[in-house]
């Protein structure tokens, strides 16, 4: 058992909790950052596909995670952020403007699109965001000049201080360049949740009325989450569509929304870590079912022909098994199996049970 | 002039009124209760001061500020505080980090120095913390600091949520039902920390509650009303032995 005591007031207030704690993580990126030399390319691309939804999974979480915000709409700032960040290096932009401008532009597009969707709750926003991801469809289609329409567009690789980056030809440094980004991204993730603003989206997702009493601004912290969510999530979309290499209408459908939605859902509402495995979930699967569809076409003698929704199927299950027997997710579950060591043998099964509560304040709005 | 002054103040849901012509004002420094039976809107004048609604007719003074012209989330800016009657707390957070919240009218920092966490954050944060931790230590609430507010018990749910309003700094603390739900001793403790903090602190307390025991105790003036309307404003003792407070409470005697 391992106890961690408290003389300062800075460890509460720098993210790590103790030196083994900082050391883990540091570890664990070391490990990450060196995956170049102990992966092949091909699971270095799988690797990087799965950090690249990590990402947009952090971008969706503030919203979704931390203010409460449902949306089914991030596709549409995908696409925005991978268009924005095409069209910019196409007009000549060099890539280090390019990327964090896309993100920008993103961000101001969630606020566009928040004003109306402030009074919008539960599954009307849900709705409301949902039909944004179905709209974007339609607007590339419609804005062909920008953005080519249904022939959509193509990025090769891009120039940073000189050296290529490309998906395919330089495969390591756009890891990196992915990896840079997560570690950027989840480090304002980190300040942001022990600073006020991050407080202030908790408030609002638990219980507007007293956050309004404590002096929040509901509409003005709905509308910064909307803003640095999209801007996450628009870099998301610029790495994807790098990744990707090219792109149009399609690639970012509504589906796409549904994936990023579920994936933070089974990783864990509410935390970082969640993002995090629920992108791993995300990444994997695919490989693991056509792996594991082939073990079983040939322990059975069957063929293995491709069975059609198959993925999205397991996707389903797995989503309602989650929310049946681990509404915290794999997070959650973590949470769970780490406490059961560290109090071995002290656990007791209903650590973790929260106390229900059915009355609150009559909703006075 | 008063802390808090309701001034012919009216509010109507549709055909219903649940606030008739109520005029009374609080002094600085004392601890005032509004009393009567349930429906008797004295929530409903807790709401109009937190502004969730907007009266029908009349006007409300706070600190020589016009309430009225300042949206919902600004009332805590110029120093008003509430607690809730059924605890609307920050469930899935810590009791720390809803007390942090409620520092939230202090915050001095923007967004981008937060995200980049600078060093005014740095120092905000722990301005912050002490403050936190001297209401943490008025209220007893150490053993609880790291602790989920869903796992906490009721008893001391009520407490976090007076914490969080005191952690506001506020000049005003609006209290409702303090003691709902609550055993003889937490209700005593309660009593006294009304006490403490109206004496230590200066604060001045607006509380509604129906426990007699704790109004005749540590309220230096108490309103009663009944239908949304005044019945009588008056120390405890007057309150209690008002002929139309008896009324209301007990029926006409035939």
């Amino acid at each position: 058992m391992r106890i961690v005591f408290k003389t300062n007031y800075m460890q509460d207030i720098r993210p790590w909790k103790d030196g083994y704690q900082l050391c883990l993580y540091l570890i664990l990126l070391v490990v990450v950052a060196v995956a170049p030399w102990w992966l092949d390319d091909f699971y270095l691309g799988e690797l990087t596909n799965v950090l690249i939804w990590a990402v947009a999974g952090l971008g969706l979480m503030v919203l979704t995670g931390h203010t409460g915000q449902v949306s089914l709409g991030h596709a549409a700032f995908l696409a925005f952020g991978c268009y924005a960040n095409v069209i910019l290096i196409e007009a000549g932009v060099p890539f280090l403007i390019a990327f964090p401008l896309a993100g920008v532009l993103t961000g101001i597009a969630g606020v566009t699109v928040a004003i109306p969707a402030l009074r919008l709750h539960g599954i009307y926003l849900a709705i409301f965001t949902m039909a944004l991801s179905i709209l974007m469809d339609d607007v590339i289609v419609l804005a062909e000049p920008l953005t080519g329409g249904v022939a959509g567009k193509y990025l090769g690789g891009v120039e940073i201080l000189g050296h290529l980056v490309d998906r395919w030809a330089t495969p390591v440094q756009f890891f990196w360049l992915v990896l840079g980004v997560v570690v950027l991204v989840t480090l304002g993730y980190i300040n942001l949740l022990r600073a006020p603003l991050g407080r202030s989206f908790i408030a609002v997702r638990d219980s507007e009325v007293s956050a309004q009493a404590m002096g929040v601004d509901i509409a003005r912290t709905k509308m910064i989450s909307f803003a640095l969510s999209c801007a996450v999530t628009g870099w998301a979309g610029a790495l994807m569509g790098m990744y990707a290499g090219a792109f149009n209408n399609e690639s970012f459908n509504v589906l796409i929304s549904i994936q990023l939605l579920m994936m933070i859902v089974i990783g864990g509402l509410g935390s970082i870590h969640g993002a995090f495995l629920g992108a791993v979930i995300i990444g994997f699967l695919p490989q693991f079912l056509s792996i594991s569809k082939e073990y079983f076409g040939a322990l059975l003698g069957g063929n293995t022909v491709a069975i059609p929704g198959l993925e999205f199927g397991v996707f389903g299950m797995i989503l309602i098994a989650f929310i049946l027997f681990e509404p915290m997710g794999m997070y959650g579950r973590w949470l769970k199996i780490r406490t059961w060591f560290e109090l071995f043998p002290f656990y007791r099964k209903d650590m973790f049970k929260r106390q229900k509560s059915y009355l609150k304040t009559e909703r006075l709005r | 002039m008063s802390l808090l002054e309701f001034e012919n103040v009216t509010l109507k849901f549709g055909g219903l009124t649940a606030v008739k012509d109520l005029s009374f004002a609080v002094e600085e420094g004392e601890v005032f209760a509004i009393v009567g039976p349930n429906g008797a809107g004295k929530s409903t004048v807790f709401n109009l001061i937190s502004r969730f609604y907007d009266p029908y007719a009349g006007t409300i003074q706070f600190d020589g500020h016009d309430l009225l012209k300042v949206k919902p989330s600004g009332v805590a800016a110029y120093g008003v505080a509430r607690t809730f009657q059924n605890i609307e707390l920050f469930e899935h957070a810590t009791v720390l980090q809803n007390l942090l919240v409620g520092r939230h009218r202090h915050r001095k920092t923007n967004v981008l120095s937060e995200i980049l966490f600078l060093p005014s954050a740095r120092r905000q944060e722990i301005a912050n913390r002490e403050k936190v931790e001297k209401i943490i230590d008025f209220l007893d609430l150490q053993a609880f600091r790291d602790k989920m507010i869903s796992g906490l018990p009721y008893g001391v749910r009520k407490v976090v949520e007076v914490a969080r309003a005191l952690a506001t700094d506020p000049k005003l603390l609006l209290l409702d039902e303090p003691a709902s739900g609550l055993s003889v001793e937490e209700t005593t403790d309660m009593r006294w920390w009304i006490d403490d903090i109206r004496r230590q602190m200066g604060i001045t307390v607006l509380m509604v509650e129906h426990d007699m025991g704790l109004v005749s105790g540590v309220s230096d003036r108490v309103l009663a009303m009944a239908d949304g309307a005044k019945l009588a404003l008056g120390t405890p003792a007057q309150v209690q032995s008002h002929p139309a407070v008896v009324e209301a409470y007990l029926g006409k005697a035939s």
